[in-house]
Parts: structure tokens; C-alpha cells; sequence
């Protein structure tokens, strides 16, 4: 998506390719030798041709706009049992949160993470885990919101 | 054809945004970003700048200062700035599709065709602050006018002044109002006036931007040549400068290429990133500028699924600005050396100069060593020319056994935020 581990270069970087005449011819030449071994190899032609469809893409499932994303790594037992220690939280800048979210906030100059619940216009912290206390705000002003977390990810091995 | 309506758009303190955006322990901390190899400060938060503290001082010479009043520098952190940077200009061109990337923080956008889609051009100009700031987190100023020189104005009376709210529209404000903010700031302010033409200037009793855009073009031509001729008129909104024509310097050089054969050695890969490296370096001293850090990266075929996939990249910083084929190469190779995996059939590599700068206006650090400079100077003249007589390739550099000047102290960069699994920002 950008620059970093696993960026795809040839969608990231938008200028012209500077293939010389003799990459080309190696290209081409690479090109055509793969086009004949194919050939040579067709035995019947595969029902499925035509229907070729795009591999699955968990970044598409899992962010909705790039731009705006971005990924936390959870520490902590807070969001136990939904939310795990280690678990990487997708968080949308972009996503006006709403009562019930699961939202990154400032709190005490640290990033939190926690349900917003709003309490008759007054903002609320609560933890998934009933071994922590909400935390309650006076009004809106007093809670920063960072982001809301629009997807959880967990790897088991 | 509309007339020209021009918006520009810079980050706030860009660098020491970035910081404290992943990080709201600094959040109204004194912070400042330090050129690598920690020599000079080269950011500030407003915080430090409140301090008096100027840019291009060395870290040493505040240190006492920094104690005192608990100010936190950061080792530059390319990566990080890098994908915010992308962030803000793609967030723009959603916006606005007509735009030049000025810099790693700045966007001139040409607004005309577009502005009446959000009710104006200071409506807009509110829209495009406002959906930086929540999507990224980053603070921007947007200054618009119906021309470059006025929008860069624009853009400097509202980071200077608070009134403003972070977008000044100078298309809508009254003249009296325009002419008077004009006879306010000093000349040397205006964009393309540089500090001697600032003083000669003053010489002639030119003081205030009023001033110099009440001067007659002839007499700019006649003193100062074509350009400032031209800067005169684009202050009194006659445009001269569009999208494409200032920018000649690129602020990013990128060299790239598909391979014609499979490559899985590192041998290969490092020789195409050595040509790609003197490639990109050629092209950096034909417009006279210096990259503060390069970028590598190599793939493998992604349409080839079947075949084990594997993409990385990885930004290193230099010590010093520099173009200097050697040092870019000993950089390129240094990031090469961490991302390269055997087992993989790549496809493709390249490299990305960063943060180009001019080389005249290059901050001075630390480091510097002015004799080593003009030996280095010297012998890339040698190279350029002999390889634009015979032809590209002619000299090459050996690459091994250099001086590895890319070997830093990472101690104080912050981690690679949004570009790294292993150093993602942390929630409880």
C-alpha cells in the first residue's frame, strides 16, 4: 500500500519505465519462449478460461480507505476476550464514531483502546473486560478520539 | 478557459507532525527533528520555534537549552514522513486532480474547475484543511490566489496569523484589505526573493510586499532580470507560472526496472541497484540538487502466482544531503542487504532518491567536511562528463569497499509508524 514491507512497487511508483532497447528485446525474447513452452504443453483447453477472476485481497476486505488507515498493535487485556494482547487493530481516521464503536482515544497522553458509549450526549470508555472501571467525560471536547477501529486482525501461528 | 485560481498546501511543521501524530506523550512538547546523523535541527514544532530556536542549528549549540526545557529530538525518520507525505497529496488529488507536488509537504493545486464543488474557493480551501487533519491527523495551512506568488503569500499570511484559521483566500478579500496585509510583510518573505535580493531591495526603499508589487516590471527587469520581472506581475495577479513550470528540481528521482531474466542472487540485485543508484544520481546533479535519503526495492513477478511471492523496501537514510554517486550506492546497498531474501525469483528493482533539495540552500551539519565536498565535487564532474561524451556507463563506480558513511546512530528515530509490523504505534 506504501512504501515499507509488502508494498507493491509497480502500483506505488508512477513513472514511465526507462526499458532500454535491449531490455526490451529481453523482455520479448522472454516473452516468446514462455508463450511456446505453453503451447507445446496445451493439452485440453481448460473450461475456466474466460472466468478468471482477481485473487482474493484482504487489504481490500479489511480497509476501506487507504489513505485514511492505519494499523495499532493491541497491548494489554482491556478488549479481552474480543480483542487479544498482540492483535493488530485497523483504525479509519476517516469514520465518525458513533456509540458502540471500538475506538483508539488519548487518554492521559497514551493511546487507549475501548468502547465509546454515549450517555445521553456525554461521552464513556468502557472495557470489554468487566475487570476495568468505564471512564466517563463531561462532554464531547474532553475526549480525544484518534480513530475508530473498523477491523480486527489476529494471527494464531 | 477559466482564470486561474491557485491554492497551496503545506503540513505544519511537517516533520514534527509526524512525530508527535504517533505519539501523544510529545503532543504539546517542545520537539525537534534533527538531520542525520543528529547533527543539525531541521524541524521544529512550534513549540521550539516559540524558543527562538532557528533552523540548521547544530544540536550541540542547544543542548542546554533542550535540557532546560525538556525539548525531545528525533533522528529524521524518512519512512514515516515518506507515507504521510504520500497520504496529504493523494487525500489533494482526490480533491483537486490539477496539482504539483512542491515538496514533501507542500501541494500547489489549481483550484478553478473544482472550487464551485464545495461552495467556493475559501470554502474549499476549509474542506481540504479540515479532511487532512481528521483522515491524517496532520494540521495544514492552504493559502489561495489567482496566482502561484499570491497563493504562496496567501499560504504565509495564514500560518502567520491566527485570524485566519489556517486558510487565507485572497480571491475573496477586499483589495484595501489585500493591499494592506501586503504593506505588512517584509519583502524578503515573498517567494522566489532570496536573502541578497531581499537586501538590494531594501537598498531601493522596497520594504513590504506592497512595495514590491508597486514597483514597475521595468524596473525589475532592468535591475534584477526577467525573473523578478515576472514575480512583480504575479503579485499583482497576473499569472505567470503555471502548474508545471517552476518545479524543474524533482523532488522525488526514482529509477526502476523489470528484469529481462529471472534474478535470484544478490550479486544481480546489487548490480542493478549500483546502475540504478549512479542512474538516479546522474540525474540528481543535472538539476543541481541532493537527496537526504534513498529508498530500494525489489519484487518478485506478482502476476506470476503460482511462483512464491515476496515484495520489500527499505528507506536509509544519508549522513549529509549528498550527491555523491559513492555515498548513494553505499546507502542503496545498505538497504538492499536488509530486505534481500534468497529463494526468490525477482522481478524487479529500484530506487527512490528522497527529500531532494537544492544543493546551494543545503542545511550545513555537522559533519561536513568542506575539502572532502569539493574533491567529491570534482570527481562526479569527471564522471558526468566522461559518461555524457561516451555515453552512459563509460565510468562506473566499484561497488564494493566504500566507506560506509550510511552506518548511523538510529537512537533517536522514532519508530517506523505506518511502514513497519514490528514497530507499529502501541494502544492499550
Amino acid at each position: 500500500m506504501y512504501s515499507g514491507q509488502n508494498m507493491r512497487p509497480n502500483l506505488l511508483l508512477q513513472c514511465p519505465s526507462l526499458s532500454a532497447p535491449t531490455l526490451l528485446r529481453a523482455n520479448l525474447a522472454q516473452n516468446i519462449r514462455w508463450i511456446t513452452s505453453h503451447q507445446l504443453r496445451a493439452g485440453f483447453a481448460s473450461p475456466a478460461i474466460g472466468y478468471e477472476e482477481k485473487e482474493l485481497d484482504l487489504n481490500e476486505f479489511l480497509i476501506r480507505n487507504p489513505v485514511a488507515t492505519f494499523i495499532f498493535s493491541v497491548a494489554g487485556d482491556s478488549m479481552a476476550p474480543g480483542i487479544e494482547e498482540g492483535d493488530k487493530v485497523i483504525v479509519d481516521r476517516s469514520v465518525t464514531p458513533k456509540t458502540r464503536d471500538i475506538v483508539v482515544a488519548v487518554v492521559d497522553s497514551e493511546y487507549t483502546l475501548k468502547r465509546l458509549m454515549i450517555q445521553r450526549g456525554r461521552p464513556e470508555l468502557h472495557a470489554d473486560n468487566p475487570a476495568y472501571k468505564p471512564r466517563c467525560f463531561d462532554d464531547a471536547e474532553q475526549l480525544e478520539i484518534w480513530g475508530v477501529v473498523t477491523a480486527v486482525v489476529r494471527r494464531y501461528s | 478557459m477559466n482564470a486561474p485560481i491557485f491554492t497551496l498546501v503545506d503540513v505544519n511543521n511537517f516533520y514534527a507532525s509526524c512525530e508527535s501524530n504517533f505519539n501523544p506523550a510529545i503532543a504539546n512538547v517542545p520537539v525537534c527533528v534533527l538531520s542525520n546523523g543528529e547533527g543539525c535541527v531541521v524541524a521544529r514544532s512550534k513549540e521550539v520555534k516559540a524558543l527562538g530556536v532557528k533552523m540548521g542549528t547544530p544540536w550541540f549549540q542547544i543542548r542546554d537549552l533542550a535540557k532546560e526545557h525538556g525539548i525531545i529530538a528525533f533522528s529524521s525518520n524518512y519512512a514515516l514522513y515518506q507515507n504521510m507525505s504520500q497520504r496529504v497529496h493523494s487525500i489533494l488529488r482526490d480533491m483537486s486532480p490539477d496539482l504539483e507536488t512542491y515538496s514533501i509537504d507542500e501541494c500547489f493545486c489549481r483550484v478553478d474547475t473544482v472550487a464551485h464543488l464545495y461552495g467556493g474557493v475559501d470554502e474549499m480551501g476549509h474542506a481540504m484543511k479540515d479532511r487532512i487533519k481528521q483522515w491524517t491527523g496532520l494540521a495544514v495551512c492552504a493559502g489561495s490566489g489567482p496566482t502561484k506568488t499570491l497563493a504562496k503569500f496567501a499560504n504565509f499570511l495564514a500560518k502567520k496569523n491566527a485570524v485566519f484559521n489556517g486558510v487565507c483566500d485572497l480571491i475573496s478579500m477586499p483589495k484595501p484589505e489585500r493591499l494592506r496585509w501586503m504593506a505588512g510583510v517584509d519583502v524578503g518573505d515573498v517567494w522566489g526573493v532570496g536573502q541578497r535580493i531581499a537586501a538590494r531591495l531594501r537598498a531601493m526603499h522596497i520594504n513590504s510586499v506592497l512595495d514590491l508589487r508597486n514597483t514597475s516590471p521595468k524596473t525589475l527587469r532592468a535591475q534584477f532580470g526577467v525573473v523578478m520581472e515576472r514575480t512583480g506581475n504575479e503579485l499583482r495577479g497576473i499569472s505567470c507560472l503555471g502548474l508545471e513550470d517552476v518545479p524543474p528540481p524533482r523532488k522525488q528521482i526514482i529509477v526502476s526496472r523489470s528484469f529481462g531474466a529471472v534474478v535470484t542472487s544478490f550479486d544481480e540485485l546489487r548490480e542493478s541497484i549500483v546502475t540504478y543508484a549512479s542512474t538516479a544520481a546522474i540525474r540528481l546533479r543535472e538539476q543541481g540538487s541532493v537527496a537526504a535519503a534513498i529508498q530500494v526495492f525489489v519484487s518478485t513477478n506478482a502476476f506470476k502466482t503460482d511462483e512464491p511471492q515476496y515484495s520489500a523496501s527499505h528507506v536509509v537514510p544519508l549522513v549529509d544531503p549528498s550527491d555523491d554517486t559513492r555515498e548513494l550506492i553505499a546507502a542503496a546497498l545498505a538497504g538492499l542487504k536488509s530486505i534481500y531474501r534468497s529463494g526468490y525469483w525477482y522481478k524487479k528493482s529500484g530506487v527512490v532518491l528522497i527529500d531532494i533539495s537544492s544543493k546551494e540552500i543545503r542545511q550545513r551539519t555537522l559533519f561536513d567536511d568542506d575539502e572532502a565536498r569539493d574533491r567529491s565535487a570534482r570527481l562526479m564532474a569527471v564522471l558526468d562528463r566522461a559518461n555524457c561524451e561516451f555515453g552512459r556507463g563509460t565510468l562506473t563506480l566499484a561497488a564494493a569497499g566504500l566507506a560506509p558513511r550510511w552506518a548511523l546512530r538510529f537512537s533517536k528515530r522514532s519508530p517506523r509508524y505506518t511502514t513497519r509490523w514490528d514497530e507499529l504505534p502501541i494502544v492499550k
